[in-house]
């Protein structure tokens, strides 16, 4: 890859834009179109801006991104499903001054690692946990996950969720904001550039604030699932704006260990923005 | 804390131990019937003295995967639980060896099925033998019979398990772990300096200089012909720990008729009952295991050639038979005899099973 791209340059094509050096060459297995691609380069361009290449380690999930240790060029663990919160805890209570994040989907933060997440958060844990939230279980072929929306249909809610059968979609980072473990909790989309520079600061800070050592900095990324939504990645990310964005909303949620004013008290406990799907 | 002789039970030795061997993190999770392991740790504040991390975790599936986070940095890191958490922990167990994680797991045994009892018991032999988790994997498998090997096993079990890159189970028993008794302690091994670590564990994921590729602790390997060579490689392992790593004590098996065969707790009444039977005029040996894995089979092998019958004691409906019988290929007369619930057979009731199932 790099010898290919001396080759260009030597020719005289100008560089305008590569792969950040933090990520290995490794061809990704993600549907194109899909956010982790986009999630990943943003971490891999913090981590090389921050210059913490030689001290970081990243935990990855059992889902889609499993096999995020590929792509990034440092050290990587991957945990068992819903475990990494566990496991970076004690990467990070062994190794306190080095950067440790988690990489997680949905099911794997939300549903069976729900444990293992609120623990590590009301502990404080001084690391950055990244939550990709689609919606769906992409890796075992769309099954409901518990952010799946009221109504939306998934290989295990043919019909549609229901409430009634399926409970509520579960906002966790509106959850986490509540713990006084957490510093800094975000969500963010990389649906369009303007997204993208937005969730690019947020990461930034979420590992910024590991310097500080006053607890856990948890960003979620809304991402669609085009191949598990079953439309193409432009239709994904219009539905994912129409229905995704009005029950898991955009924004600040808690900087610096206090509730970012204007946030809805509400949205932290009811469910009054449970929009059903159209 | 140099050699010296103190009083104590087998849970505080435990805790003691993981202090004064340079071990670097434990994490636990309370249960009975080993609770004072963690109790000590937090009264003794090793991270004020050697630098050693402690953390009570949220339940027992997240300290396994703490031990597999904390130990996946290549430090010693170590867990202690009884049976039903053991049993909440086996799927970090199977991934801790899967992914070639050094680390110390210890299970004070209490009684089961389910919840069971908080009384003694042997009845996770099968669990901890034969694969407790999904896979072919092993863990070397210590059996302390003593407050000392409590003591002593846990400096061993780090050289095992950075020698061989696996998770070493030190499989104990509610009877070891609550009694007191005498103990030697042992020098301070330093925790490992820096530089150790990443000449210990060049594997391991303590950050990538730009003078290496990066570590990747994984169990997972999608690609079929490159999964069969990694199991090959772990069972290569394996071999040589069978073919290396054995340990028992064979007492008074050298002119024996008969031999009991017992590990931990019930190699201790085993060991009283041998007496009686001495005293009785009845030539009774003792094979008693240390490694449940590797199984000193070919040991056995040679001990059974000699003898009438052998009686295996274990306080469970007949787990560590099965190897016994493997061992010998069923050549000699082999009964099991043991109790359940937390019931702890006495030397009496040991040899009249002698007696009644072998000898008669």
């Amino acid at each position: 890859m790099e010898a290919r791209r001396q080759e260009l340059l030597n020719q005289g094509y100008e560089e305008v834009y590569t792969r950040t050096k933090v990520l290995t060459d490794a061809v990704m297995h993600y549907c194109p179109g899909c956010g982790h691609g986009t999630t990943h380069r943003l971490i891999a361009e913090v981590i090389d801006e921050m210059g913490i290449q030689d001290n970081v380690v990243g935990v990855s999930p059992v889902g889609c991104s499993v096999l995020a240790y590929n792509y990034f060029d440092v050290d990587f663990q991957e945990a068992a499903h819903g475990r990494a919160p566990a496991v970076a805890t004690a990467i990070k209570r062994l190794n306190p001054d080095t950067y440790v994040f988690t990489y997680q989907g949905d099911g794997d933060l939300a549903a069976i690692g729900t444990a293992e997440t609120i623990h590590a958060a009301n502990r404080g844990e001084n690391m950055t946990m990244i939550f990709v939230n689609n919606g769906i279980y992409g890796m075992t072929g769309g099954q409901m996950a518990p952010t799946t929306l009221v109504g939306m249909k998934s290989a295990t809610t043919p019909y549609g969720r229901r409430v009634e059968l399926n409970g509520y979609p579960l906002r966790m980072t509106e959850l986490l904001s509540t713990l006084p473990g957490t510093y800094y909790v975000t969500r963010q989309s990389v649906q369009n550039p303007a997204a993208v520079r937005k969730a690019k600061a947020a990461i930034r800070k979420a590992f910024e604030n590991q310097k500080l050592k006053k607890g856990l900095s948890f960003v979620e990324i809304l991402s669609n699932c085009n191949s598990g939504w079953k439309m193409t990645p432009v239709a994904a990310n219009k539905w994912m704006e129409d229905n995704m964005m009005p029950n898991y909303p955009i924004g600040d949620i808690k900087v610096d260990g206090k509730i970012v004013d204007g946030i809805d008290a509400n949205r932290l406990v009811l469910d009054h923005a449970l929009t059903v799907m159209q | 804390m140099a050699r010296e002789l103190q009083l104590m039970k087998g849970n505080e030795a435990i805790a003691r131990a993981m202090i004064a061997s340079g071990c670097d993190g434990y994490f636990g999770y309370p249960i009975t019937p080993q609770s004072e392991v963690m109790e000590t740790l937090m009264t003794e504040k090793p991270w004020e003295t050697t630098g050693m991390t402690v953390l009570q975790a949220e339940s027992e599936v997240a300290s396994i995967n703490m031990v597999y986070g904390g130990a996946a940095t290549g430090k010693k890191v170590a867990t202690s639980s009884s049976s039903p958490g053991i049993s909440l922990m086996q799927e970090g167990l199977t991934y801790l060896a899967g992914a070639e994680i050094p680390c110390l797991v210890v299970n004070v045994m209490r009684g089961g099925p389910g919840l069971g009892t908080i009384q003694p018991s042997q009845s996770d032999y099968f669990q901890s033998t034969k694969g407790g988790g999904h896979g072919d994997y092993q863990l070397y498998t210590l059996a302390p019979a003593s407050v000392q090997e409590m003591y002593d096993f846990v400096f061993d079990a780090w050289d095992i398990a950075f020698k061989y890159r696996n998770p070493v189970l030190i499989l104990s028993d509610g009877a070891i772990g609550q009694c007191m008794e005498k103990l030697y302690t042992r020098d301070y091994v330093p925790r490992w300096t820096e530089e150790e670590r990443r000449a210990n564990a060049p594997w391991g994921t303590w950050g990538k200089p730009a003078t290496r590729p990066h570590n990747i602790i994984t169990s997972l390997e999608l690609d079929s012909a490159r999964q069969e060579v990694f199991n090959l490689k772990l069972q290569k392992k394996y071999a040589e720990m069978k073919e290396k790593e054995v340990r028992f004590e064979a007492l008074n098996c050298d002119d024996a008729e008969y031999i009991i065969v017992a590990y931990g707790s019930s190699s201790r009444i085993a060991m009283k009952a041998m007496q009686m039977a001495r005293e009785k005029g009845i030539k009774v040996g003792l094979f008693r295991l240390i490694t449940l894995f590797p199984f000193p089979t070919k040991q056995l092998a040679e001990v059974a050639k000699r003898v009438k019958g052998i009686l295996c004691v274990e306080m469970s409906a007949g787990q560590m038979i099965e190897d016994v019988r493997l061992a010998t290929e069923c050549g000699v007369k082999t009964e099991h005899f043991g109790r359940f619930g937390g019931i702890i057979p006495t030397p009496g009731e040991v040899l009249e099973a002698l007696e009644n199932k072998i000898i008669k």
